[in-house]
C-alpha cells in the first residue's frame, strides 16, 4: 500500500484549511476551513492505521467526526448570535476584545 | 545578745514601713505600733547592755559583719561594733526616743499629720540606731544622712507656716555645710587606711603613726566640719535654735538628747583621728577644744536675752555640746560622753517640760507665762530637778558628768578650758534661773487657764526627772560594776590604753558647785529680789550695745545671709541665666535647626527622588509596557490564529532540524 498519496493529499487539505481560516472573513467559512483541516487529521488518521494495520485510526477518526459535528453545531450558533447582534458576520469586525 | 545587736535598729526601721503603710488605719493611728518598736529595741539595748556589763574585763567589742558590696575589688562591709560606748548610746537613744514616743501621744493629739509625725520618729531612731552601731564610715554616713532627713522632715512637721519651712531648710543646709567635709574627711581616711572604712582599723592606724601626721589631721579637720554641723558647733550653731519650729517632742529628741550629739559621738568613735591629729595628749590648746570652748560661752550668753523658752533650751543645748566637744578636745574622753548620757536625759526632761507648759499656755514665749507652779506642779517639780541637774547642782546628774568635764582640762594640762569651763557653767546656772523664774514664779500673763498635762506627758516626764537625779552616780564608785568609767572607755584591740583616768577631787569640784551657786544666786538676785543694776541697757551705751550683739546672735545670720549667701547666689544665678541663654538655648535652638535641615534634606532627595522616582517609576514601566503589549492584542482571532500557526511553524522546524 502507498502511504504517501494519503499524506500528500492530507497536507494539501489542511493547509487549504489553514488558509482558509487565516484569511476568510466570513465566519461560516473560517468553520469551513476548520472541518477542512479536521478531515485532514482524519485522512492521515486513517491512512496511519490502514498501513499499520491497525483498528485504532479509524477508531479516532470516528471519534474526531463525532466531535466535529458538535463543534462546528456550538459554532455556527455563535456565528448565528453575532449576526444577530451586528447584522453581520466579518470577523474582523468581531474585535471587542482588543486591548 | 550582742551580735544581735543589728535587731535594734532594724525593728524601728520596719515600723517606720509598717506606720506609713497601715498606720492610718489602725486605733491609735499608728502611734501604738511606734511605741511598741522602740520599747523592744529599747528592752533589747538594755540586754545587750546587761550582757556587756557582765562580761568579764577586758571586755572586747563584739564585731559582726556581711559583705554589703564589692567594687573595684574593695569589698564593703555593712556590719555592727558593739562596744560600751555603742552599748551606751543604744540606751540612751531607744530610752529617750521611747519616752518621747509616748509623750507625744498627749502632745500630738489630734494633729493632723499624727500618724506620718510617729512614722517619721520612727525612721528618725532607726537611722540613729543604724549610726550608732556602725563598724564603718560610709555605714555611719548613711546613718548620720538619714538622720538629718528625719530633721528635716520633723523640723517642717507643720510646714504651712513659712517659718517652719524655712527652718526646717536653713537646718538642712547648715548641717550639710559641714557634711561635705565629713564625706571628703571619710574619703580620705578610706584612702589613707588602704581602701578600708572599718573604723577600728582607721583608729589603730591612726594611733600607732600607721597614716601620716600630715594626712589624719586633713581627716581630723575634714570630719570636724561635719561635727561642727550636725552638733551645733560654732560656727554653724546657727540652725539649732531655729529647729525650734518642730513640735516640742522632736525638739526634745532630736535637738537635744540624741541627733546633734551624733557628732559628739562621731568623735567619740573615731577619736583616734582626732587624738592624734590634733595633738591632743600634748595639753595647751587645741582646735577641737577651741571651738568646743569658744561654744560653751557665746550660746550660754545667747541663752539670756531669748524670750522663746525653747530657744533658750536650745542656746543651753548648744552650750552643753560644747562641753562634751571640749572634753573630748582636752582628753577627758569618758567625761564628755558621760556627759553626753546625763545631759540626754535632763535635756529631754526640760524640752518634755517645757512642752508640757507650750501645752497649757499655747504660747512659746515666756513672756506669756509666769506664776505656773501653782496649776502644774508635775511639771513644775520636773522642771526644777532639770534645770538644778543642768546648772550642776549636787547630787544631780549634770554635777557629776561636768565636774570630771572640769577636771579633765584642769589635770590634762589645759587649764584655760577649765576656766572657760567654770565660766560657761556659772553662766548657765544663771540664764537656766532667768528661764525658771519667768515661767513659773510671778504673775500669770498669758491669757486663758493653764491647767496640768495628761498621763502621758506627765509620767515620762517624772521617769526623766527621777533619772536626772540618778544618773550621774554611774560615775561614783558607789556605781561597782556599774560604774560608767569602766564599761564606757575608748579602748583598741592591742593597744594600751592611754587615755588618764582622774579621781574624784574635791577642789574641782568645790570649784565647780561653788561657782554654779554664785550663778543661781545672781541670777535669783536680779530676778528674784529685783536687786542689781536694773535697766542698764538704757543708761549704758556699752551695755546697750552688747545686748543688741546678743539680740541679731552676733549678726551671724546676717552675716551668712548677706555676706556669703547674697554674695554667691546672685553670681550664681545670673551665670545660670547666662548659661540657659546662651549655652543651653543655643544647643535646643542648634538642634532644632539641624533637625530642619536634615528634615528638608530626607524630604527633597530621600523622599522626593528615591522613594516617590521607585513608586513613580514601577507605575510608568507597567504603564509603557501595558501599552507596548496592547498593540499585539488586536482583538482578531484570525491574527491569534496566524501567530499560533507560525509558531507551530517554527517549533515544527526547529524539531526537524535539530532533533
Amino acid at each position: 500500500m502507498v502511504l504517501n498519496q494519503f499524506l500528500f493529499l492530507a497536507a494539501a487539505l489542511f493547509c487549504i484549511g489553514v488558509y482558509g481560516v487565516l484569511a476568510r472573513r466570513n465566519g461560516v467559512l473560517v468553520l469551513m476551513s476548520i472541518e477542512l483541516m479536521l478531515n485532514a487529521v482524519n485522512i492521515n488518521l486513517v491512512a496511519f492505521g490502514a498501513f499499520r494495520h491497525n483498528v485504532a485510526g479509524q477508531v479516532f477518526a470516528l471519534f474526531i467526526i463525532a466531535v466535529a459535528a458538535a463543534e462546528v453545531g456550538v459554532g455556527l450558533a455563535i456565528v448565528l448570535l453575532i449576526y444577530r447582534n451586528r447584522s453581520s458576520i466579518d470577523l474582523d469586525q468581531a474585535d471587542l476584545m482588543k486591548g | 545578745m550582742l551580735a544581735k545587736a543589728w535587731l535594734i535598729p532594724l525593728i524601728p526601721a520596719v515600723s517606720f514601713w509598717l506606720i506609713l503603710l497601715f498606720g492610718k488605719r489602725l486605733p491609735a493611728k499608728g502611734s501604738e505600733l511606734g511605741i511598741g518598736a522602740v520599747g523592744v529595741s529599747c528592752v533589747l539595748s538594755l540586754l545587750c547592755a546587761a550582757k556587756w556589763l557582765s562580761m568579764s574585763e577586758p571586755r572586747e567589742a563584739v564585731v559582726k559583719r556581711v559583705q554589703w558590696f564589692k567594687i573595684g575589688g574593695v569589698d564593703v562591709h555593712a556590719g555592727i561594733h558593739v562596744d560600751g560606748l555603742t552599748v551606751m548610746m543604744l540606751i540612751v537613744v531607744t530610752f529617750i526616743s521611747l519616752m518621747v514616743h509616748v509623750y507625744s501621744v498627749g502632745y500630738m493629739h489630734g494633729d493632723r499629720r499624727f500618724t506620718f509625725f510617729y512614722a517619721a520618729l520612727s525612721l528618725f531612731t532607726a537611722s540613729m540606731l543604724l549610726l550608732v552601731v556602725a563598724d564603718n564610715l560610709l555605714q555611719l554616713l548613711i546613718g548620720w544622712e538619714l538622720v538629718g532627713l528625719c530633721s528635716f522632715m520633723l523640723i517642717g512637721h507643720w510646714w504651712e507656716e513659712q517659718v517652719n519651712s524655712d527652718a526646717a531648710i536653713k537646718a538642712f543646709l547648715t548641717t550639710r555645710v559641714g557634711d561635705v567635709g565629713l564625706t571628703l574627711g571619710i574619703i580620705v581616711l578610706f584612702f589613707a587606711a588602704g581602701h578600708s572604712f572599718e573604723i577600728e582599723r582607721i583608729n589603730g592606724l591612726a594611733l600607732t603613726g600607721g597614716i601620716s601626721h600630715g594626712i589624719v589631721l586633713l581627716a581630723g579637720v575634714l570630719l570636724f566640719m561635719g561635727v561642727m554641723g550636725k552638733s551645733a558647733q560654732f560656727p554653724l550653731h546657727v540652725w539649732l535654735p531655729d529647729a525650734m519650729a518642730g513640735p516640742t517632742p522632736v525638739s526634745a529628741l532630736i535637738h537635744a538628747a540624741t541627733m546633734v550629739v551624733a557628732g559628739v559621738y562621731l568623735v567619740a568613735r573615731v577619736y583616734g583621728v582626732f587624738f592624734t591629729g590634733f595633738s591632743i595628749y600634748a595639753g595647751g590648746v587645741n582646735y577641737v577644744a577651741v571651738i568646743g570652748g569658744i561654744t560653751v560661752i557665746i550660746a550660754a550668753a545667747l541663752a539670756f536675752v531669748q524670750d522663746d523658752i525653747k530657744r533658750v533650751l536650745a542656746y543651753s543645748t548648744i552650750s552643753q555640746l560644747g562641753y562634751m566637744i571640749m572634753a573630748l578636745g582636752v582628753g577627758a574622753w569618758t567625761a564628755g560622753i558621760f556627759h553626753l548620757f546625763t545631759h540626754a536625759f535632763f535635756k529631754a526632761l526640760l524640752f518634755l517640760g517645757s512642752g508640757s507648759v507650750i501645752h497649757a499656755v499655747h504660747s512659746n514665749n515666756m513672756s506669756d507665762m509666769g506664776g505656773l507652779r501653782k496649776p502644774m506642779p508635775t511639771t513644775f517639780r520636773t522642771f526644777i530637778i532639770g534645770s538644778l541637774a543642768l546648772a550642776g547642782i549636787f547630787p544631780l546628774a549634770g554635777f557629776f558628768s561636768k565636774d570630771e568635764i572640769l577636771l579633765g582640762a584642769a589635770k590634762n594640762g589645759y587649764p584655760l578650758f577649765f576656766w572657760v569651763g567654770l565660766i560657761g557653767a556659772a553662766m548657765t546656772a544663771a540664764y537656766m534661773t532667768r528661764a525658771c523664774y519667768l515661767t513659773f514664779f510671778g504673775e500669770y500673763r498669758g491669757h486663758g487657764h493653764p491647767h496640768e498635762s495628761p498621763p502621758s506627758m506627765a509620767v515620762p516626764l517624772r521617769i526623766l526627772a527621777v533619772l536626772s537625779v540618778v544618773a550621774g552616780w554611774l560615775s561614783t564608785p558607789l556605781a561597782g560594776r556599774l560604774r560608767f568609767s569602766h564599761w564606757a572607755k575608748f579602748e583598741i584591740r592591742g593597744l594600751p590604753e592611754f587615755l588618764p583616768e582622774h579621781a574624784f577631787s574635791f577642789p574641782h569640784a568645790g570649784a565647780s558647785l561653788a561657782i554654779a551657786f554664785l550663778g543661781i544666786g545672781v541670777a535669783a538676785g536680779y530676778y528674784f529680789r529685783d536687786l542689781g543694776p536694773h535697766g542698764l541697757t538704757r543708761r549704758s551705751a556699752l551695755a546697750r550695745g552688747g545686748y543688741r550683739l546678743l539680740e541679731n546672735k552676733y549678726y551671724l545670720d546676717t552675716l551668712y545671709i548677706n555676706g556669703i549667701i547674697r554674695s554667691i547666689q546672685y553670681p550664681i544665678a545670673r551665670a545660670a541665666y547666662w548659661v540657659d541663654q546662651n549655652v543651653i538655648d543655643g544647643i535646643v535652638n542648634g538642634v532644632a535647626v539641624m533637625s530642619r535641615r536634615l528634615a528638608h534634606v530626607v524630604y527633597d532627595v530621600i523622599d522626593q527622588k528615591v522613594v516617590d522616582g521607585l513608586v513613580n517609576g514601577a507605575g510608568l514601566t507597567a504603564e509603557e509596557g501595558g501599552s507596548i503589549l496592547r498593540l499585539i492584542q488586536t482583538g482578531r482571532v484570525q491574527q491569534y490564529a496566524a501567530v499560533l500557526f507560525a509558531a507551530a511553524v517554527l517549533f515544527a522546524a526547529a524539531l526537524v532540524i535539530w532533533v
